[in-house]
């Protein structure tokens, strides 16, 4: 009986029966809802024969465009999970008052609310931010591919990987219970004993991989690999906010790497350095991780800027106005987010003058913020504006985030930040930047340039039901809370005492159906657009009157992208194309240099979630075995030198001839 | 869309008729991920920085260093970097079995480094001074365990790379890889001058 035990314990780790909440009946329910939903997908892919094609097509691609489309897919899946948990925690808190207790235990809401920030920063914002990123950059300078294709497929498949252990630990075990940052010493082995903080620590570390090697890929990209004459100051402006956030992410994401190697030491192995005992100092942490995280806003929201610049631009038919000043203020805003951590604790106690350092340094971020609007405004003046769905998301982005701004520059002022520090005013102010700023962001740039990636638009009425009741259901369920945070309402609280209270959580949760109803929409919009793509088609690849190089090629472009290089000459490029009577060549091609697909990021990824795994359950031979497969498989790949191959002229030529047939039909 | 395209006999180029090459940017993207990896070190030293003064009534850099044995450590690691430089020398020489032959000395000279690191590892947990003794020992650790750690993946690297020119020969993709190795061999000559400086040296001041 005990050596079995013992055997067990070998085998498993501290994984046991008791870890699957069997007991837990609203994970019980999602479990089945998850399963059957899992079990569909996997059938009907059997049924239709497509595990083929998503092998080869998709799973071992290395073409940044179909990369980019399935980081897309993994935020808008991981969207659905992360907005069931803030309907979840919006539910409970219209309800738990006095006397009722609400439908979730402090224990289950503690994971929910830290699962909800975690999933939606890394998993949600992060996949959408890369995915647009990796399209449209690449097709923007004229490119073929980013710099490293293989490393592209191998960060992607790494996120996966970190959002799949993520979501386990839904099923078994706990996730942290601690907020979407585990500040130490809550965070620390002696107070959270379980696998919650494990699960948290490891599957960042893996997404974290990804991200950053997609960082320096897509910086090699932008400096490296841009076509003849598209100097620095002549890049579209989405290139240049991609450029400074992908700086951000290779000079951030190391930090957030080695900060939680650190918590991990200090429950692995018990260090101190985080605990209260011993010389450890948990404030430390609280440094660290910030100087990763605000860079981190500015890594999500920079891109989202980039992509109304070209929006703005486009449907208003001018050159966007400023250009310059777009650009350095980017670089301002990219410098200066490295000098404002320390607004996320005032509280800590470092005294009037550090203080009043970041307090400055924070309210400075405003002016080069303030400039772009005042820049997208004056592109629209006197613009001819087309109010199609990406411009909608672009103006409602404009109202909304100078409102988030506002109530941002009013938290930087060390004295109010005091009375407002961790009150529902701040959970208000970050979901009304996060919201109103990279989710529009990332929903007008998914409905920009994806009529560029399948070659049909988006359907404008279920996107403009979508519009409406994002925006408006944004509004019912966060205005309420800075009511709520002035009135001293702190966050993370499962349950109130004062019943003046509960009409705002109502309210908000209210505000929370709308967003449901607008989540919905979305999603029928995607669904009616593919059974109407037909009726929606775009044949000239063009369809917005774009004016920058990714409105040049087919709608979907061709693997290669373009048959020949462009030459730039000119600020919007494919603009200044059309104006001076460019004419696309149908002759001549030659064979083009492309990287071969392969499988080997997928399978480092699997292995990735087989060492997460392992190390959060301590199944130490399963951890020993999954690393040293990873490091085989990683040196296995390095012994093949065949990795690129040439499309022959005719398929070339015949790609184009379809172009050109498609245009003619035009 | 296809009047807007209208032939233009004088116009500008707007593409290039001949296949573009040398867009690699593999140098490039080497050094970020090097200076990413330099962050990852400037965490661990601002940590030690913070924390290595917190002895917890334990034992202090001046009672455990052996400046002696951490001397010959460090030459180890500077010669290794000198005979790597070697072997790129005869890289560009175009001279195969020299080049090997200069590596194999850079992973034994690797391979001397990560043994007395382990040594003294080894040594300082037999006295009791281990990493869960206080903040101090534990971001010691952390630091010179890290960069130990690197220095042991560019072994395997080495190795690896080693049987791939070999194999192959001084090809150009294993010129590259060598010069990618030979920058991170090199860096981590220099992150080792830092914690020489910073955690040795200074730690036997006092």
């Amino acid at each position: 009986m005990f050596q079995n035990l013992d055997l067990a314990k070998l085998l498993f780790g501290r994984l046991t029966l008791q870890a699957i909440p069997y007991h837990e009946p609203i994970l019980i329910a999602t479990f089945a809802v998850v399963a059957l939903g899992g079990l569909t997908v996997l059938g009907a892919m059997t049924y239709f024969r497509l595990w083929g094609p998503f092998w080869r097509d998709w799973v071992t691609t290395v073409d940044h465009k179909r990369i980019g489309i399935m980081y897309c897919v993994l935020g808008l899946v991981m969207l659905l999970r992360g907005f069931a948990d803030a309907l979840m925690m919006r539910s409970q808190q219209a309800v738990a008052f006095g006397d009722n207790a609400g439908w979730l235990p402090p224990h289950h809401y503690d994971q929910i609310f830290t699962a909800h920030g975690v999933i939606m920063i890394f998993f949600v914002a992060m996949p959408l931010v890369t995915g647009l990123m990796n399209f449209a950059v690449p097709l923007q300078i004229g490119a073929r591919d980013v710099a490293f294709p293989f490393l592209n497929n191998f960060s992607f498949w790494m996120t996966a990987a970190g959002a799949v252990l993520l979501m386990a630990s839904l099923f078994i075990g706990e996730f942290a219970r601690t907020g979407w940052l585990a500040y130490p010493p809550l965070s620390g082995a002696d107070y959270s004993p379980g696998v919650g903080v494990d699960y948290f620590i490891w599957s960042l570390q893996i997404a974290g991989v990804g991200t950053t090697l997609s960082g320096i890929n897509l910086v090699a990209t932008i400096v490296k690999m841009r076509a003849p004459g598209l100097t620095m100051m002549k890049l579209p402006v989405f290139t240049w906010t991609s450029l400074c956030t992908n700086v951000l992410i290779v000079a951030s994401f190391p930090v957030l790497t080695a900060v939680l190697c650190l918590l991990a030491l200090d429950r692995y192995v018990g260090t101190n350095f985080f605990t209260n005992d011993l010389g450890g100092n948990p404030m430390m942490y609280f440094n660290l991780i910030w100087i990763w995280g605000h860079p981190e806003v500015y890594i999500l929201i920079l891109p989202a800027f980039g992509i109304f610049s070209e929006i703005v631009s486009t449907f208003s038919g001018k050159r966007l106005f400023g250009y310059a000043s777009m650009v350095y203020a980017t670089v301002v805003i990219t410098i200066l987010s490295y000098l404002v951590w320390l607004h996320h604790f005032f509280t800590m106690g470092s005294g009037a003058t550090v203080n009043s350092f970041f307090g400055i340094t924070t309210m400075i971020i405003s002016i080069p913020t303030g400039a772009k609007i005042f820049n997208w405004l004056f592109t629209m003046y006197r613009g001819r504006i087309r109010f199609e769905l990406p411009m909608m998301w672009t103006i409602a982005f404009m109202i909304t985030f100078v409102i988030g701004g506002m109530t941002g520059v009013l938290l930087a002022v060390p004295p109010a930040d005091f009375i407002l520090h961790n009150s529902l005013f701040l959970v208000a102010h970050f979901h009304n930047v996060i919201i109103g700023g990279v989710l529009f962001g990332m929903f007008a740039g998914i409905n920009f340039w994806f009529p560029k990636a399948f070659g049909f638009r988006l359907d404008p009425f279920w996107g403009k039901m979508s519009f409406w009741f994002w925006v408006s259901g944004f509004y019912v369920a966060f205005m309420p809370l800075y009511l709520l945070g002035l009135m001293g309402v702190t966050r993370r609280a499962n349950r109130f005492d004062d019943p003046s209270l509960q009409i705002w959580f109502v309210i908000a949760a209210f505000g929370a159906l709308l967003i449901l109803i607008g989540i919905l929409s979305t999603i029928v919009q995607f669904v009616v657009s593919v059974r109407r793509r037909e009726a929606l088609a775009d044949t000239t690849g063009d369809p917005w009157h774009g004016r920058t190089l990714e409105w040049s090629t087919a709608s979907p472009p061709p693997a290669y992208n373009f048959a020949f290089t462009p030459v730039i000459h000119d600020h919007d490029a494919w603009s200044d194309m059309k104006t001076r009577g460019y004419e696309r060549p149908m002759e001549g091609f030659r064979p083009i240099h492309m990287p071969r697909n392969t499988g080997v990021g997928a399978i480092l990824s699997g292995l990735s979630v087989a060492l997460g795994f392992a190390l959060v359950w301590y199944i130490w031979w399963l951890a020993a075995a999954s690393f040293v497969a990873i490091l085989a498989v990683a040196i296995w790949h390095t012994f093949n030198y065949d990795r690129e191959y040439y499309v022959p002229v005719d398929e070339v030529a015949r790609q184009e001839a379809e172009r050109t047939r498609l245009l003619a039909a035009a | 869309m296809a009047n807007a395209m209208q032939a233009r006999a004088d116009g500008p180029t707007f593409y290039v008729r001949e296949e573009e090459h040398g867009h690699n940017a593999t140098m490039l993207g080497f050094w970020i991920y090097l200076m990413s990896d330099c962050l990852i070190f400037a965490v661990l030293f601002a940590t030690y920085g913070v924390l290595g003064r917190n002895y917890a009534a334990g034992p202090s850099g001046v009672d455990l260093f052996d400046l002696k044995l951490v001397a010959l450590n460090t030459s180890m690691l500077l010669l290794s970097s000198i005979t790597y430089g070697f072997a790129m020398l005869e890289m560009a020489r175009d001279r195969m079995r020299a080049t090997l032959g200069w590596l194999a000395v850079t992973g034994l000279f690797g391979v001397a480094f990560v043994g007395l690191e382990l040594y003294e590892f080894s040594h300082l947990i037999h006295e009791g001074a281990t990493p869960q003794r206080s903040a101090f020992l534990s971001s010691f650790f952390a630091l010179v365990g890290t960069h130990g750690l690197h220095v042991s993946f560019g072994i395997l690297w080495l190795v690896t790379l080693m049987v791939q020119v070999g194999r192959r020969g001084l090809v150009e993709a294993n010129r590259r890889r060598l010069m990618c190795l030979s920058l991170f061999w090199h860096f981590l000559d220099v992150v080792w001058i830092g914690v020489f400086t910073f955690v040795y040296l200074m730690g036997v001041i006092r």
